[in-house]
């Protein structure tokens, strides 16, 4: 292990990390803490200067409920989910597809394939925005959650093909060529012998890609415009506008625009982890 | 049973059919969500719908940000029958690409040309009208009569006054001018004001329409006069928004404002009230300029993809009526287009119109008198401007570079 | 019925060599038409003068509006191309820093006390909130009047500095909010890459003397090299892809001083006041250009690693 584990050094170097840990988070987290502070701060308090000290009553609920009376929040979350959901569902689906082509069958042109899906991952968005929003307003579904999902699917079937490709690979193919002996029809494989063991490689999927498309800004402004269809994110720019200085209303949006990716996180942290340092440890 | 189903069946049928203009309907996209013009906008369409029994207006409300990309789209993809827009050079791109229908009918019928005399130019294109205006307000100097009184300063008569009182603000440390750029666009009016104060009118229009080089001595000149008060601006202006300048005006960290009339609510939430919050005309720079004015207008048109085009014109000749002007203002809190329509008694509204009226010219601002890549290029140019003015050869270099492209 | 027989036969026979492209057929399709064609649909583009308007649609581009490379031409003469260029590099230069950082709060929490683990989630949170909301935090923490930083900035030196109103520091400002996610992003890679690391190998190393730094950089870090290569690939595609704080933190502002590739096209092609989208898309080309450098140099390490295994 390295470095040295702590419990084999002095006492009081035991002691000193221990301190030194929350510390380090609190200084870590310091501008998460302070718009914690702020969005639970009476406006009375920013009106008299009084930012950083302990607020002088505790008005999260004003602001809170005030955010969600008078702004689109609550339509913007739904549409984050609209937006979110079907995609993760989409793109996992389509990727244990394709990641089972690339993993399972030798072919010529599987590398070609693979590193097409690769390459387009990284390329800039800027390059695509144009065309896909022409296309998108040609088959009319600019301006809509459904345009946006369709979109995302097929960007993250990219990440996603990747990551499962290497995931089946991976895995025992002994069980496959024992099932082919026995004459088993290729699809079946797929859905009874492979899909199955897929099964903690989706779960961490998931969870990348919700987190992903929920944080996504760049296509929440350029493919959306009604606050029917606007993600939060694209939203979170317009509460910015309409509250200006009203900082305690723009940190409870913030609060409430960043929970369920967090929620997601703290929920599903082993898969989440697993999904974000796959190929990490070997390779 | 059945019975519940049918009647479910004619229900849905009939909100499809709603969903899709018919004969006596029209489609109407707009983008007033704030309160005071989506209630404006509501009456409005209340008494049109009184004044037309055959005729229902469908109402899509846009987001006031995201309307200005989705014009773009539904103009050419899925337009309705009348959209709303801007005055001036805003609606030459969208003119020139044949996406709004020709009104000049609509002006004739109703004798527009002398009612709303004082924004035809702005609605004139090749000789044709193309739309028609509702309401403008004014531009002009907020100011706090407080601030004045503690620095011991009077209103300024002309701008060499303005520039000698600026010396006096800062003896008693006080932001002799405020202005918030993080959005850019309020140092344009500074801009539009110096320069038309300094150069006039018509040479003003000529450098917005690309006619004039920015690197002409004249628009030198202009930059020179704003030299002499940038030294008195609020620091980091270009941080702040205009709303975060507006709270240094009212608690009076901040003497004067050049902003249009919409801010007088900010600043009346700031704690100011009509006995401390001034207003004046832009002083006089170079002496015997005619005086002109910037008075943004907002406009109703029909695209040409419309598809009940007779309707829509009805809607439009409502909307010139000094009667709807009237009533719609009165809860906009701005100025009516139409001269025979009553103004509101609101003492500021009340010094808009006499300032207004009595103008020489009108100018539309500058984001919608010059084009939209222009204006984005010439407002970074001010914002650099009021930071760094020793800047300010290399500023103008770098505008007519980008004016040789935009009016190419 | 014989030809139900035929079509079995055909399917069993060629049944390998078909499959995989049926499974590959969704996600290919998607693929193709919204990632591969958009691509070469912007490069085509960039050969046009064209504002989305006329004509409505790609398609529609005729002789009329081809510039060849006039849009090229233009970038060359274009102040902001050379500042958003510039910043570009700053992002990239800097953004690196993310890698050690993450490095060293890695071996920091790397430990087994009580509790090490909420530590760890914790410290790996930034990087789970969007970059919007990361974007606001940081705004609110430079802002001239009450941010944190501001603050604290006006109590040491006593002047009032304004970061994001700083032509000079404005860009410095917007990426240490993005360096921010992306330390922790690094942290958790090297968090997993130090969990994995063989522990024989270790404790001979240490029985040999080896200690601290030495320890580190000759028995540590080489197995670390498949998590320094993600953290590297991550980092590098992040700050070329440096959006979302740009347009949340200052719109590009002060007079442009922060600009980015991304950004500019955004502004000149899909923006309020920007509808040129034939010289859009050519900064996007330049951009995907640079980015091609780095992929071709992924890919190809990917393949070497494909041919080995």
């Amino acid at each position: 292990m390295f470095p040295k584990p702590i419990e084999k050094s002095a006492p009081w170097v035991q002691t000193a990390y221990k301190l030194t840990l929350p510390i380090a988070l609190i200084l870590w987290l310091l501008p998460l803490i302070g718009i914690a502070m702020t969005s639970v701060r009476p406006a009375a308090d920013l009106a008299a200067g009084n930012y950083f000290g302990m607020p002088s009553g505790f008005a999260g609920v004003e602001n809170y409920s005030a955010v969600f009376k008078n702004s689109n929040i609550g339509y913007y979350i739904l549409n984050s989910f609209k937006v979110t959901l079907p995609t993760v569902f989409f793109a996992v689906g389509l990727s244990c597809l394709s990641g089972f082509a690339l993993a399972i069958y030798k072919f010529k042109s599987n590398l070609i394939v693979f590193f097409m899906f690769v390459a387009g991952n990284f390329v800039p968005f800027q390059i695509l925005a144009i065309p896909v929003r022409d296309l998108s307003v040609q088959l009319g579904l600019y301006n809509t959650t459904m345009g946006l999902v369709m979109f995302h699917v097929a960007f993250q079937t990219g990440f996603c093909t990747l990551f499962m490709r290497n995931f089946i690979k991976s895995l025992p193919f002994a069980l496959v060529e024992s099932a082919r002996v026995e004459g088993v029809s290729e699809f079946k494989i797929f859905w009874h012998i492979v899909l199955p063991l897929m099964r903690p490689a989706i779960a961490a999927l998931s969870v990348l890609v919700f987190t992903f498309i929920w944080n996504d800004y760049f296509w929440a402004t350029v493919m959306a415009q009604d606050a029917s269809v606007k993600p939060v994110t694209a939203g979170m720019n317009e509460l910015k506008g309409q509250y200006k200085v009203a900082w305690e209303l723009i940190s409870a949006a913030s609060i409430i625009a960043a929970l369920p990716p967090v929620a997601m996180f703290f929920l599903m942290q082993k898969h989440f982890i697993a999904g974000l340092t796959l190929g990490a440890t070997k390779g | 049973m059945k019975y519940m189903k049918t009647l479910a069946g004619l229900a849905l049928g009939l909100a499809l059919s709603a969903s899709t203009a018919m004969a006596g309907e029209i489609v109407l996209n707009s983008d007033q969500t704030d309160p005071a013009p989506k209630k404006a906008m509501e009456e409005l369409i209340a008494g049109f719908e009184k004044a037309n029994p055959d005729v229902k207006v469908k109402w899509n409300n846009i987001d006031h940000e995201g309307y200005k990309a989705a014009i773009r789209n539904f103009l050419t993809a899925d337009a309705p029958d009348v959209a709303a827009w801007y005055a001036g050079n805003r609606m030459a791109p969208f003119v020139k690409a044949g996406l709004f229908e020709d009104v000049s009918d609509v002006w004739k019928d109703n004798g527009l040309d002398e009612q709303l005399k004082s924004a035809a130019a702005s609605m004139t294109i090749d000789g044709k009208k193309w739309g028609v205006p509702y309401t403008y307000y004014q531009w002009g100097i907020y100011y706090n009569k407080d601030v004045y009184k503690k620095a011991g300063v009077s209103e300024p008569k002309n701008w060499a006054e303005f520039v000698a009182n600026c010396e006096k603000f800062k003896a008693a440390g006080i932001d002799c001018l405020t202005t918030g750029t993080k959005a850019l666009w309020p140092g344009a009016g500074i801009f539009d004001y110096i320069d038309m104060r300094t150069n006039g009118y018509e040479f003003h229009m000529d450098l917005t329409a690309g006619k004039v080089k920015w690197t002409d001595p004249k628009v030198k000149a202009a930059f020179a006069e704003w030299a002499k008060i940038t030294p008195y601006i609020s620091a980091n202006a270009a941080a702040i928004d205009w709303q975060d300048a507006a709270a240094l005006l009212s608690q009076g960290k901040a003497a004067n404002y050049v902003m249009g009339n919409f801010a007088v609510d900010t600043f009346k939430k700031g704690g100011m009230t009509n006995d401390n919050l001034g207003f004046m005309l832009f002083p006089e720079i170079t002496a015997g300029i005619p005086r002109a004015e910037e008075a943004p207008t907002d406009t109703f048109h029909i695209p040409s993809g419309a598809k009940n085009k007779a309707d829509a014109k009805k809607f439009l000749a409502y909307l010139a009526s000094a009667d709807a002007q009237t009533a719609m203002n009165k809860t906009l809190g701005q100025l009516p287009v139409n001269n025979k329509a009553t103004v509101g008694d609101d003492p500021f509204i009340q010094a808009g119109f006499k300032e207004l009226s009595s103008a020489y010219a009108l100018a539309q601002f500058f984001d919608r008198d010059a084009p939209a890549d222009m204006a984005k290029a010439g407002m970074e140019g001010f914002q650099e401007f009021m930071a760094k003015p020793e800047n300010i050869d290399a500023i103008l270099a770098r505008l007519q570079k980008v004016a040789d492209k935009v009016y190419k | 019925m014989a030809q139900q027989a035929v079509h079995n036969s055909f399917w069993k026979t060629n049944q390998k060599a078909l499959a995989p492209w049926l499974f590959l057929a969704p996600g290919m399709i998607m693929f193709l038409v919204y990632v591969i064609f958009p691509i070469i649909e912007s490069i085509y583009i960039s050969f046009f003068n064209w504002d989305g308007l006329a004509p409505a649609h790609i398609s529609q581009l005729t002789s009329k509006e081809y510039v060849g490379l006039g849009n090229y031409r233009d970038l060359l003469d274009d102040d902001s191309f050379y500042t958003s260029l510039w910043n570009n590099l700053k992002w990239l230069v800097l953004y690196m820093l993310a890698v050690p950082i993450g490095l060293f709060v890695a071996l920091f929490l790397n430990q087994k006390v009580p509790g090490i683990r909420l530590y760890k989630s914790l410290f790996f949170f930034p990087f789970v909130i969007s970059q919007v909301v990361v974007g606001l935090l940081f705004s609110w923490f430079y802002a001239p009047g009450f941010g944190p930083l501001y603050a604290i900035i006006k109590s040491i030196t006593g002047s009032e500095t304004a970061i994001l109103a700083s032509d000079t520091m404005a860009t410095y400002g917007i990426i240490l909010a993005g360096l921010w996610p992306q330390t922790a992003y690094c942290m958790i890679l090297y968090l997993t890459g130090l969990n994995n690391i063989n522990p024989e190998q270790v404790e001979a190393a240490r029985m040999d003397g080896a200690r601290g730094l030495t320890l580190l950089w000759n028995i540590i870090l080489p197995q670390l090299r498949p998590a320094t290569f993600i953290a590297i690939v991550v980092t590098v595609i992040g700050s070329l892809r440096s959006f979302d704080l740009v347009s949340i933190m200052t719109g590009g502002g002060p007079y442009g001083s922060t600009r980015v590739l991304s950004y500019f096209m955004f502004e000149q092609a899909l923006s309020e006041y920007g509808t040129a989208m034939g010289y859009g898309a050519a900064i996007a080309f330049v951009l995907f250009a640079i980015m091609m450098i780095f992929i071709s140099f992924f890919i190809y390490r990917m393949l070497q690693q494909e041919r080995n295994s």
